[in-house]
């Protein structure tokens, strides 16, 4: 069983594009999707939801108003202003520390769970979907990620499915190292601008933590020739391997606004071409 | 006044739309790069640098010689950041919130508070726009310490545009929290409209006036437009797809210095959302 | 001596989970008897710090070596610091068999 992880540090590269279209052409995988915070994979899966149930995504305080006597300790201990002049705790704000419920001298203050997360598992044409929602403005620890890959694993387990392809999250904080821990094989989907060169470098200095192997794929190449001779360069130095470069094309907003994989019929030098680099990563 | 510009999903031109906006105006202006994670507003704007600053946020400090092994600092800490070895406390940075409450609980005044570096924040100037970046540094977990200190140095202006983190949690919520109006930049595909909808939903949270800029307004269906219409959102702005502009953008060509004509559109907006403020 | 093995299931028939902190059950063996102590693992509900708090509790209860598939960088550090001996790449095997291969020396040791 091998776990193959999509990234892009960079938002916008055709990430899950080009994740969904690997789910497409492998068959039969588990897919889990990461982006916790944006999940965008069942856009293109038409997944039919077959179990889902709510999420811990944290605490945060309460104030039991008949309880509150107004003396005002709450407000200056907590470091995150999220405390109103009239002792109304911003859940938004808020970040679960406890501070204020300990230290309320009439007891007026309660942790809740906030159950604002939903992860669902779901059945598509190319495998089961791990897939989840993150509750509005909450932190995106890791947590949630940590439990669609725990789900995905045992799915693959109990099925016997031997590829886990794990859509990953924009940037380089937890989520993302949420994302790579304990997978075999990371490949980055970057493309041709300054912006993402940079992101690329950030990434790939992250994921150099994890000892995995790892792979670059450049999308939109023909943007910019020039620096898509950067980005293979940087592969040769920084150890990585190129698994291939695709040209920009318009079939994959099409694919996407008919809530399909860009490999099911759009192009088939684009199809051919993905196989060559899905081939390249999942051998490789 | 303080505009953020964000976008719940990635890479819809955010960033681009954020550095045009500060590029069409004519007065003083503040372009605040709170996207600390992944900062690439300077690879549009070109500023000139002129300092940097190292970010802190505190972390716990222990003095052995007070400690007596009571643990209570570990069973009060909600992130689980302390561990207990050795009959002694052992932090975890990483994982600290700085919240103080170790501080606090210790009944022997063991834990006082050291600085860790968090990241830097760059400061630079192209013409009549002062630039503001803040960059976390790799393997950092949290940015909403370091975006604070961006919008902290930010507000010495009088107009700010904060180009904002991509998603709707914690990070973007601090970026926009900052800003009077936000303009949610976005594409008219699926996945532009998902993830609008969900940033939607933290902007009417946090009762933000806020505006839709569509890019690449022009390659898919008007799905994206009905949703706004229906739900009473204004459209700002269309931008129609141009390669022109993506092959700028990919050699770091802003969008107002491919299509000039765009400032006017900019500036427009701008003016406007300034007049319904008053 | 006492050991702490990531398990799928409370007994000794059950699969070494791959992740120590949040694995489903520690279960504490002792090598020189067998006997076996199957603990349900308080820290998943956690958002954070999770490899910290399971290896804090191995801590507490007195393992000299745990048994794993893998540790993040967080609960190693807790572990080394305390001195217990970090034995991983038994996942897929079962709980016994893990505490067979420990005795017999055949476990790979984490050092780093």
């Amino acid at each position: 069983m091998q776990q193959i992880a999509v990234l892009s540090g960079k938002g916008g590269t055709g990430k899950t594009s080009i994740s969904a279209a690997f789910a497409c052409l492998n068959k039969k995988s588990v897919i889990v999707d990461c982006d916790v915070d944006a999940s965008n994979m069942h856009l293109v899966l038409s997944p039919r939801v077959k179990e889902q149930g709510d999420f811990n995504c944290g605490n945060f305080a309460v104030v039991d108003q008949s309880k509150c006597i107004k003396c005002g300790k709450c407000r200056q201990l907590c470091r995150f202003n999220a405390i109103t002049e009239d002792f109304i705790i911003d859940k938004i704000s808020c970040e679960g520390c406890g501070v204020c419920v300990w230290n309320c001298p009439s007891d007026a203050i309660r942790f809740e769970k906030d159950m604002s997360g939903k992860w669902f598992v779901s059945d598509t044409k190319f495998g089961t979907l791990v897939h989840a929602n993150l509750g509005i403005g909450r932190e995106n620890s890791g947590k949630l990620v940590s439990y669609v890959r725990t789900k995905a694993k045992e799915i693959s387990k109990q099925n016997n499915i031997d590829t886990i392809i794990i859509d990953g999250p924009p940037g380089i904080g937890c989520p993302v190292i949420a994302s790579v821990t304990g997978v075999d094989k990371v490949l980055i989907v970057t493309e041709p601008s300054l912006s993402a060169l940079h992101d690329l470098k950030r990434i790939l200095e992250l994921i150099k933590n994890f000892k995995v192997k790892t792979f670059v794929c450049v999308n939109k190449y023909d943007l910019n020739k020039n620096i898509t001779d950067e980005i293979k360069n940087l592969c040769l130095k920084e150890k990585c391997n190129f698994a291939g470069k695709i040209a920009f094309n318009t079939s994959f907003v099409k694919a996407v606004s008919l809530g399909k994989t860009v490999v099911e019929g759009f192009d088939n030098n684009l199809t051919a071409n993905l196989e060559k680099i899905w081939h390249n990563v999942k051998r490789g | 006044m303080i505009i953020s510009v964000a976008s719940g999903k990635g890479g819809t031109g955010k960033t681009t739309v954020a550095t045009a906006l500060a590029q069409s105006m004519s007065t003083d202006v503040c372009l605040a790069d709170c996207d600390v994670e992944e900062p690439n507003a300077r690879f549009l704007l070109h500023p000139e640098i002129s300092r940097e600053e190292n970010v802190f946020v505190k972390k716990p400090l222990l003095d052995e010689e007070k400690c007596t092994g009571c643990r209570q600092c570990v069973d009060v800490c909600q992130f689980n950041a302390i561990s207990f070895i050795d009959n002694k406390p052992v932090f975890f940075d990483y994982l600290c919130h700085s919240c103080g409450g170790c501080i606090l609980k210790c009944p022997e005044n063991a834990i006082s508070e050291k600085e860790v570096l968090i990241g830097k924040i760059t400061f630079g100037k192209k013409e009549n726009i002062n630039f503001i970046e803040g960059s976390l540094n790799v393997g950092q977990a949290m940015s909403p310490p370091l975006i604070k200190e961006v919008i902290k140095q930010a507000k010495k202006y009088k107009d700010v545009i904060i180009d904002a983190p991509p998603g709707s949690s914690c990070p973007m919520v601090e970026a926009v929290s900052a800003g009077e109006h936000c303009f949610l930049v976005t594409e008219p595909t699926p996945f532009g409209l998902h993830d609008l909808q969900v940033a939607v939903e933290v902007l009417r949270t946090l009762k933000k006036s806020f505006s839709v800029i569509i890019n690449r307004s022009d390659i898919c269906d008007g799905k994206l437009k009905d949703f706004c219409k229906s739900e009473n959102i204004p459209v700002a702005m269309e931008i129609p797809f141009s390669r022109k502009i993506a092959e700028g953008y990919s050699k770091g060509i802003s969008m107002v210095a491919v299509e000039p004509n765009y400032k006017i559109k900019f500036k427009e907006i701008i003016e406007r959302i300034k007049l319904c403020s008053k | 001596m006492k050991i702490c093995i990531s398990s799928e299931g409370n007994n000794l028939d059950s699969n070494v989970d791959a992740r120590f902190g949040r694995c489903k059950f520690f279960i504490f063996a002792d090598t020189d008897n067998m006997k076996i102590d199957a603990v349900e693992n308080p820290n998943t509900e956690a958002m954070g710090g999770v490899g910290i708090k399971s290896a804090q509790l191995a801590v507490d209860v007195g393992a000299k070596a745990i048994v794993t598939g893998n540790v993040g960088p967080n609960a190693f550090e807790v572990l080394s610091k305390a001195g217990v001996k970090v034995f991983t790449n038994a996942q897929g095997k079962t709980v016994k068999e893990a505490i067979g291969d420990y005795k017999n020396s055949k476990l790979t040791e984490k050092t780093q």
